[in-house]
Order: C-alpha cells, then sequence, then structure tokens
C-alpha cells in the first residue's frame, strides 16, 4: 500500500498547506448536456502548470471562492497535463456555482488524489469499461491511454448506460469511438428518443451482447451506486474474479488525504485507498448499507 | 523497562523544573482544577496543580474528591486530553481575498504553534499522541500538527491509582509510561523517581538536584506499576475482536444500543485518538473575503456522512457502529494500531453513560457463545 | 408590506392569527427565498404552549373583554403553512448565523449552519460537561448547535432554545434523567418551552405528561 502511494503524482496545493488550493484558470468551457459541463483549466504558476501530473481515474479538489470545495474526477488525458479537464454535474453548491463562472475566471485547485485504473497491470488482457451517466468522466483518460497504446491490450469494449439520448455527454468523441474497429462501444438509455434505434434498458443487459472471456477480461466500473452493484454481479456471475473488477466510488471527499475522515468506507478512506477499488478489496462492504 | 536507570528528585525541585522549562520557552501545561474537574491549562507553578484531588470516575458520572494526603498527581485523567493543543477543535487554515492575477490572494500565514511542555500527562494520552500522529503526520502531513508535535516536550507520570473507567492494561497502553516521553515521573510521598526518556529529558534532570534511586525504591515503583494493573476499574478483551465485531455489523446488539445512545458526538471529542473534522468555507457579507476553517467533526453526526444524494449512515446505529468498529477494529487496518487507548474517557464523558467495553464485550461473548453452540452442535452430529 | 418581489424574506413570529395565517401566504409569494428566524417562527415559540390549553379559557382569564380577541387555537411555526427555504433557529437567533445564511444566499451555497447537538460546540469550547460533572439535567445533547453552548459555558444546562437536533434522541435523554433523579413533571416542563411544540420534544413530553398524570 505505501509503496503504491510513493509512485503516485505528488499534490500540487497552495500555500505549503494540504489544504490550500493552487490557483487556476478557466481556459475552455463546453456544454456536454442540459446539466453537465467540462471545465479547462490551467495553473497559474508556470512550475504548477510544469509540473503537475495525474493518473487516469484520479480527481482534484476544486475550490471556488468563497463558496467550498467537491472532489472532481479529472476527465482529459493525462499526457496532456497542462490543460486539466473537469466534467461537472451541476448538483451541488460548488457545482451550481461553478455554472456561473465563465471563460477566463479562476478556481482554486488541490490535487490529484486518490488511486487510478491499473493500466500498466492490465497489459495483455481485454478491457470492458462500465460508465453510466457522468461516470464515464473518470473513465476518459483510462480510454485514452488505452488506444494510445491500442496493441498492448487485447479487446477494449465499452458499454456505456445514459438517462436519455440528450444526456450523453463525450458526445463526438463517442462517436469516434464507435467508428473504430478496434474499439467496441455499446450505448443503452433508459428513457428512449422517437430517433433512437439502439438498446433501451439497464447497462448491464448490455453484457448479453458482448462476448466476456473471463480468463483474460478486466473490467472498470463507474457509474450510480445501483449500477456499480449490478455491474459487480453480472460479472461475477459471468466468472471474472474479483480482483479484475476495477470498481470507483463516490463518497463525500473533503480532504483528499486520508485525515478529515468523511470518506471512510469500513477501512478505507477512499479519498486516498480509492477511489477505484478492486472488488475483492471492498468485497465485504459492497452493496451494504448504512456503512 | 523494569531495570531502566532511576533517578529521585524531591518535589520541590518541581517548580524548579518549570522554570527552566518557561527559560527554555516552553508555554508549560499541566493538570488543574477547573470547573469541578481537572483539565489540562498553562500553568506557571506548582500551586496550580491540583494538589489533594482526586477524581471519581463511572459512566456518565465525574466527581472531584478531596485526598486525605497532599499529591499531585493523586488523579488520572480530566475531560480533556493533548488533542485539543494538536489538533484545535476550531482551526483557521486561510484567509483569501479578491486581489492579484488570480482575483485571489491568500491572506498572512496562520501564526506557528507555540512550543509546548506537558507537564503531567499519563500513559494513555502518550499512547494516544502516538495514534494520531499515524494519522497526521504522514505523507502529506498537517503542517499546524506536525510542528506543534515535533516541538512539544512530554514530562509524564505514572498512573499508581487506575480510575474507574481505566482499562489501559487491556489496551497494552498502560499504566506505565513506556514510549512517547521526555521524562516520566513516579510520585511517591516526598519525592519523584523520574525515568529518563531522551536527551532533552536528560539535560533536565543534570539541571536539577538527583541522586540515582536506590534498589528499594526502585522495586517500590515497580511494585506500584504491578498494582496499578491488577486495579483497572475495567477490562476488554481484546482477542479477535476486530474479526467478530467486523463479522457481526448486523447484529442486533447495535440497534439495542441505539436506543440508548443520543449520537451526541461527547465521545468522539472527547477520545484522545479521533481526529475527524469538518471544513468549512465562510464569506463575509462584502464578498470580497473568504476564509477556511477546520473543526472538531463527528461521525455521530448526520452531516457527516452527507453526500449528493443522501446520507451514508442516516441510522444512529449505524453511527454508533462506526465508531465502535472503527476505534477497536478498522484503525488495526488502517493504521496498524488500535485507535482505542483505554482512557475511558469515552465511558466517563458520555452523558448517558454508554460503556464502550460493555458493549462490545456484549456482542463478543454473544459471538463466541454462538460459535460455540454451533460447533458443539456440528460434533454432536458428526458423532450421531 | 411593500409590494416585491423580495431576493429574501425574514420572518419573525408564529402564525396565530387568522390575519397572520393570510399573510403569510402573500409573503411567500414575494419573496425568492424565505427564511424564517427565530424559536417562535420556527416552532410556535412560547406562544404555542397554548396549543396544549384551552384557548377560550386564557382569553377569559387574560383578557377583559376577551370578545375582541380574534385568534387561531394554536400557534405554529410558519413552516406549517407555507414552505420555507431556511429555518434559523434559536431565542434568540446568533447574529453570526444570521449573516452566513444572509451571506451563503448570496453567495450561492448552502448556509453552513450546522443540525448537530449543542454538545458539539460545548465540546470544542473545552467545557466541562455539567450533566456528567455536576449532575444537572441538560438538554444539550438533543438540542439543535447555534448559539455556541452559551449556557453551559456559564455552568448550567442547556434548555434548548434552539429546539431539537437532528435525530434528537429525546427518548433517551428523558429515560436517563428519569434513572437519574429527574421527575417527571419536570422532565415535561424542561420539554415545554420555547420550542416545545417541534417533534421529538411534543411525544415525548405528551408521553411523560400521561405517565406522570397516571401516576
Amino acid at each position: 500500500m505505501i509503496s503504491a502511494l510513493d509512485q503516485r503524482p505528488s499534490i500540487v496545493c497552495g500555500e505549503a498547506n494540504p489544504m490550500a488550493p493552487a490557483w487556476t484558470r478557466i481556459v475552455a468551457c463546453q456544454q456536454e448536456s442540459s446539466n453537465t459541463a467540462s471545465y479547462t483549466l490551467q495553473f497559474l504558476d508556470p512550475e504548477q502548470k510544469k509540473n503537475y501530473r495525474f493518473q487516469p481515474g484520479q480527481f482534484n479538489m476544486v475550490y471556488l471562492f468563497g463558496v467550498g470545495e467537491a472532489a472532481i474526477s479529472i476527465s482529459s488525458d493525462p499526457d496532456k497535463c497542462d490543460s486539466l479537464v473537469h466534467t461537472i454535474r451541476h448538483v451541488g453548491s460548488v457545482t451550481f456555482a461553478m455554472n456561473r463562472l465563465g471563460i477566463g475566471q479562476c478556481v482554486g485547485l488541490r490535487g490529484p488524489f486518490g488511486s487510478s485504473w491499473p493500466l500498466d497491470e492490465c497489459r495483455g488482457r481485454d478491457i470492458l469499461l462500465v460508465a453510466g451517466g457522468i461516470g464515464i468522466a473518470p473513465l476518459r483518460p483510462a480510454i485514452y491511454q488505452l488506444l494510445k497504446n491500442r496493441d498492448d491490450y487485447g479487446r477494449l469494449i465499452l458499454l456505456y448506460g445514459i438517462r436519455s439520448p440528450q444526456d450523453m455527454i463525450f458526445k463526438e468523441e463517442v462517436e469516434e469511438w464507435m467508428d473504430r474497429r478496434d474499439f467496441q462501444v455499446l450505448i443503452t438509455v433508459d428513457y428512449p428518443s422517437e430517433a433512437w434505434t439502439g438498446p433501451v434498458g439497464v447497462v448491464t443487459k448490455l453484457l448479453r451482447r458482448v462476448r466476456v472471456d473471463s480468463s483474460r477480461t478486466s473490467v472498470f466500473v463507474c457509474g450510480p451506486r445501483v449500477m456499480n452493484r449490478a455491474a459487480a454481479h453480472s460479472f461475477l456471475s459471468h466468472y471474472v474474479p474479483e480482483d479484475e473488477i476495477f470498481i470507483s466510488l463516490e463518497r463525500n471527499m473533503r480532504c483528499g488525504v486520508g485525515q478529515c475522515g468523511h470518506c471512510q468506507y469500513g477501512p478505507k478512506f477512499v479519498c486516498k485507498d480509492g477511489p477505484v477499488f478492486s472488488y475483492e478489496s471492498v468485497r465485504d462492504l459492497f452493496g451494504k448499507d448504512e456503512v | 523497562m523494569k531495570n531502566k536507570v532511576l533517578y529521585t528528585i524531591n518535589k520541590s525541585e518541581l517548580d524548579k523544573l518549570i522554570g527552566i522549562l518557561q527559560r527554555d520557552g516552553y508555554r508549560v501545561v499541566g493538570p488543574t482544577v477547573r470547573d469541578g474537574a481537572i483539565t489540562y491549562e498553562e500553568i506557571e507553578s506548582v500551586r496550580q496543580l491540583p494538589i489533594g484531588w482526586t477524581d471519581s470516575h463511572a459512566p456518565g458520572r465525574y466527581r472531584l474528591n478531596r485526598r486525605n494526603d497532599d499529591q499531585l498527581f493523586g488523579f488520572v485523567v480530566g475531560p480533556h486530553s493533548l488533542k485539543k493543543f494538536f489538533f484545535p477543535p476550531k482551526q483557521r487554515l486561510f484567509g483569501i481575498k479578491r486581489d492579484g492575477e488570480s482575483g485571489y490572494v491568500f491572506e498572512a500565514r496562520q501564526p506557528d504553534p507555540p512550543r509546548y511542555a506537558f507537564l503531567g500527562v499519563r500513559a494513555c494520552d502518550l499512547a494516544a499522541v502516538g495514534v494520531q500522529d499515524r494519522v497526521f503526520k504522514q505523507a502529506m502531513a498537517e503542517p499546524y500538527y506536525a510542528k506543534a508535535r515535533d516541538d512539544a516536550l512530554f514530562i509524564a507520570v505514572n498512573c499508581t491509582e487506575p480510575g474507574g473507567t481505566c482499562f489501559c492494561g487491556s489496551m497494552g497502553t498502560g499504566p506505565r509510561c513506556t514510549e512517547g516521553y521526555d521524562l516520566a515521573l513516579t510520585e511517591l510521598r516526598t519525592t519523584f523517581t523520574v525515568e529518563v526518556g531522551t536527551n532533552k529529558g536528560r539535560q533536565l534532570v543534570e539541571a536539577l538536584e538527583h541522586e540515582t534511586t536506590d534498589a528499594n525504591t526502585s522495586h517500590l515503583v515497580d511494585l506500584l506499576m504491578d498494582n496499578a494493573s491488577e486495579h483497572m476499574g475495567r477490562t476488554l478483551d481484546t482477542e479477535n475482536l476486530p474479526e467478530i465485531l467486523l463479522k457481526n455489523l448486523s447484529h442486533e446488539h447495535w440497534d439495542e444500543i441505539a436506543k440508548r445512545c443520543m449520537s451526541c458526538s461527547n465521545c468522539t471529542f472527547a477520545c484522545p485518538t479521533c481526529f475527524c473534522s469538518n471544513v468549512e468555507d465562510s464569506t463575509d457579507l462584502s464578498g470580497n473575503h473568504a476564509e477556511r476553517w477546520r473543526t472538531w467533526g463527528s461521525c455521530f453526526t448526520l452531516e457527516f456522512s452527507y453526500h449528493t444524494g443522501g446520507y451514508s449512515r442516516s441510522s444512529p446505529a449505524a453511527r454508533y457502529r462506526q465508531w465502535l468498529t472503527h476505534k477497536l477494529a478498522n484503525w488495526h487496518e488502517q493504521f496498524e494500531t488500535s485507535g482505542c487507548v483505554g482512557c475511558g474517557r469515552c465511558i466517563t464523558w458520555c452523558p448517558v453513560g454508554i460503556d464502550i467495553t460493555k458493549e462490545a464485550t456484549t456482542i463478543a461473548n454473544d459471538v463466541k457463545r454462538s460459535r460455540a453452540n454451533q460447533e458443539a452442535k456440528r460434533l454432536e452430529e458428526v458423532g450421531s | 408590506m411593500e409590494p416585491g418581489p423580495y431576493d429574501i424574506g425574514l420572518v419573525e413570529g408564529s402564525i396565530s392569527t387568522p390575519e397572520e395565517a393570510e399573510r403569510i401566504v402573500q409573503v411567500r409569494k414575494e419573496c425568492r427565498f424565505l427564511v424564517t428566524i427565530g424559536a417562535c417562527a420556527t416552532s410556535g415559540g412560547i406562544q404555542a404552549l397554548k396549543n396544549w390549553a384551552d384557548v377560550e379559557e386564557y382569553k377569559r382569564i387574560v383578557y377583559a373583554s376577551p370578545q375582541y380577541i380574534d385568534t387561531l387555537d394554536t400557534a405554529s411555526p410558519v413552516a406549517a403553512f407555507v414552505l420555507v427555504d431556511f429555518e434559523l433557529r434559536g431565542c434568540p437567533v446568533n447574529k453570526y448565523q444570521l449573516v452566513e445564511v444572509i451571506t451563503a444566499l448570496i453567495a450561492g451555497r448552502r448556509p453552513q449552519i450546522a443540525t448537530s447537538p449543542v454538545c458539539l460546540e460545548c465540546k470544542r469550547a473545552g467545557n466541562v460537561c455539567v450533566m456528567v460533572a455536576e449532575g444537572t439535567p441538560c438538554l444539550g445533547p438533543i438540542t439543535h448547535a447555534g448559539c455556541g453552548a452559551l449556557c453551559p459555558t456559564y455552568g448550567r444546562g442547556c434548555y434548548s432554545c434552539f429546539g431539537p437536533s437532528e435525530s434528537a434522541a429525546a427518548e433517551a435523554l428523558c429515560a436517563h434523567c428519569e434513572k437519574t433523579g429527574t421527575s417527571k413533571p419536570t422532565i415535561v416542563r424542561m420539554l415545554r418551552s420555547f420550542n416545545g411544540y417541534l417533534e421529538p420534544f411534543k411525544q415525548v413530553g405528551d408521553k411523560y405528561e400521561r405517565q406522570a398524570v397516571n401516576n
């Protein structure tokens, strides 16, 4: 555990205090759907801009002056660390306030925090990604890396569940991915529009449409709790081993460094032991209520 | 431990010691009587110590009583631990005002913590500092904590008369101080024996009038310690306890506790190892100035587990279970130690007197009993 | 009232007359955020003690010409009549909390008003618990924070001028008080003060009253 922590990118913060943010500027803003937008941030400090590194699946604490902080996963390419994209659904104080900010304005940032998708460990294997709604955001950096090193992996599949066709985020990119012959992308919606001709229903139903070779498949899951649970159980019933199912969990991360205690999940601090966990490591509590 | 060299100093040397510490730039913190309890406060002389006082402890009940002697440290632990000095209950982390290139600039850095010398701390409190070190002095150290902690000096006192809710003996943290101190005193009638823990401690002893403790007195100290170990107010059988607790998260006793537990958070704030905090970002009415504050937080509050879409632990039973299992079980995986040092504060200072040793033991005994029954049944079936 | 609309409307006082019951509906319409402040507006207040009594009898006792008194049978919190965006507790409210609510609404964030018990503030202040160290009955463990543990800081028990906290375990506290010597009628009086008509104070107070009568 300790050695894995040591290999992580070092944390950028302000004022030599892990709780103080460094300043970034919003350089681009892309509306993804009615309630979701992607913000591209750049550090003001040239040193920070040059030195910041992250791994796919990690998150930052994004601070809005006077409003507060929220844990937001990084949704951009880890090879382009000078511009960091955060894809945000406007649901809470901070994310709503973010919606009011425009290009050129500054927000604080601490990070990167947490564990990442085990891309190195999974080399040579089939990778099956399961995303629900905004859950595709922390998977996108992994997808960039998988496609960039496409020959290092076996089959690559994305199962993407969304509420309705207009809720799809990263639309243009997803369409590009669908056009690739080396990337199987299946999308399902809960509420189809009239024009929708694709699958309807929960994302786990898509499993019927793909071939899962349990001996060589690693699964990355990120979505709402109910979906994570259903997905994990589906793969287990397809005989995918517990230590080859990786799930990004959401909890109330506040400090990012395992000191405030809020995100505890049994013995785990989701902010530093997670957010990406192997099913095996959280098996005892996974899906349990009130823990 | 028992063959460590002891020195003896006269009680009158204690004021000299306080003077030396003050001259060295320390703020001396020691036990003193305040508001009907013995609390840790800044002190300037021996006269402020609880001379001739003792404390009685029971679940939900604490009282100060007069002793029939003039012992300086004839009590166990008060409501406060050292936690508040390293991890203040309310702390401003930074202030920001609108200005500069980003539109925001940090205000002057927060002042450094004072250099504290703690006098009269107990083995359980020293152990608790060690436990909190693992939380706050890790890879991303909490700067205030780390600085205050590194600068601090500890003059501990061994407990010879454990209190009614003490169980350091069960947790392996006391009653004798074994690590983490600069000096450890044992109070006798007119003298203290002194164990030296660090070079800094040695310098202090050398500045005082001292002699090497004779064998008889040394033996007496050992006897006092053995006697204290045998007279703990509480015990807790920790064998297999983490495993038993974590495998029985659905045990009916959690709901039974929840009928008595008020989720008032007193145990977590009295606990010397509980480290959870809330972070609050505030603005002034002008909107030009923002601050971030850290305050002690508690897993007993509903808001503690708030996240988009609800609460992770909405029932009081789940919150008590989180606290107890964290303390006695999950802490081991997180920090390779128990989160409990056996100081008994959570028992004494629970307004309704819920006893962690009793609740954990009730569950453990019930589980052991039903496991034994199952085993007996299995053997019976094999036999027939 | 000057015609609105208003961004923030602050309402003090309970609804205890037919005229107020009508007016509050209009106030609601004119305000983007309706914030009720103080025990009266958030729980009915002291005057809600009449909810347990015969109002006609009270009128006869108190007023020389009761026929001019037009009042509802109960005094109720504003939220019993209209949707309230934020309730700020206390008798009186804490001025810093009031500033926080207004600041937060301006800044567009959730007001940071803890709903946890007074005990958290009391312990953070370094107070010695009056219940444990002196045996003083104290409603702190079930009372909404916000006063900064004012009474316990001065050595007396909390009497809940901020009303029940989140998940207030009134039952557990009263059972303990009874066990340690507080009489049932005293427990009823403890619960029925500024915020006695709020649950769970009402239910537990009523229970102890029934038991006191039956004894």
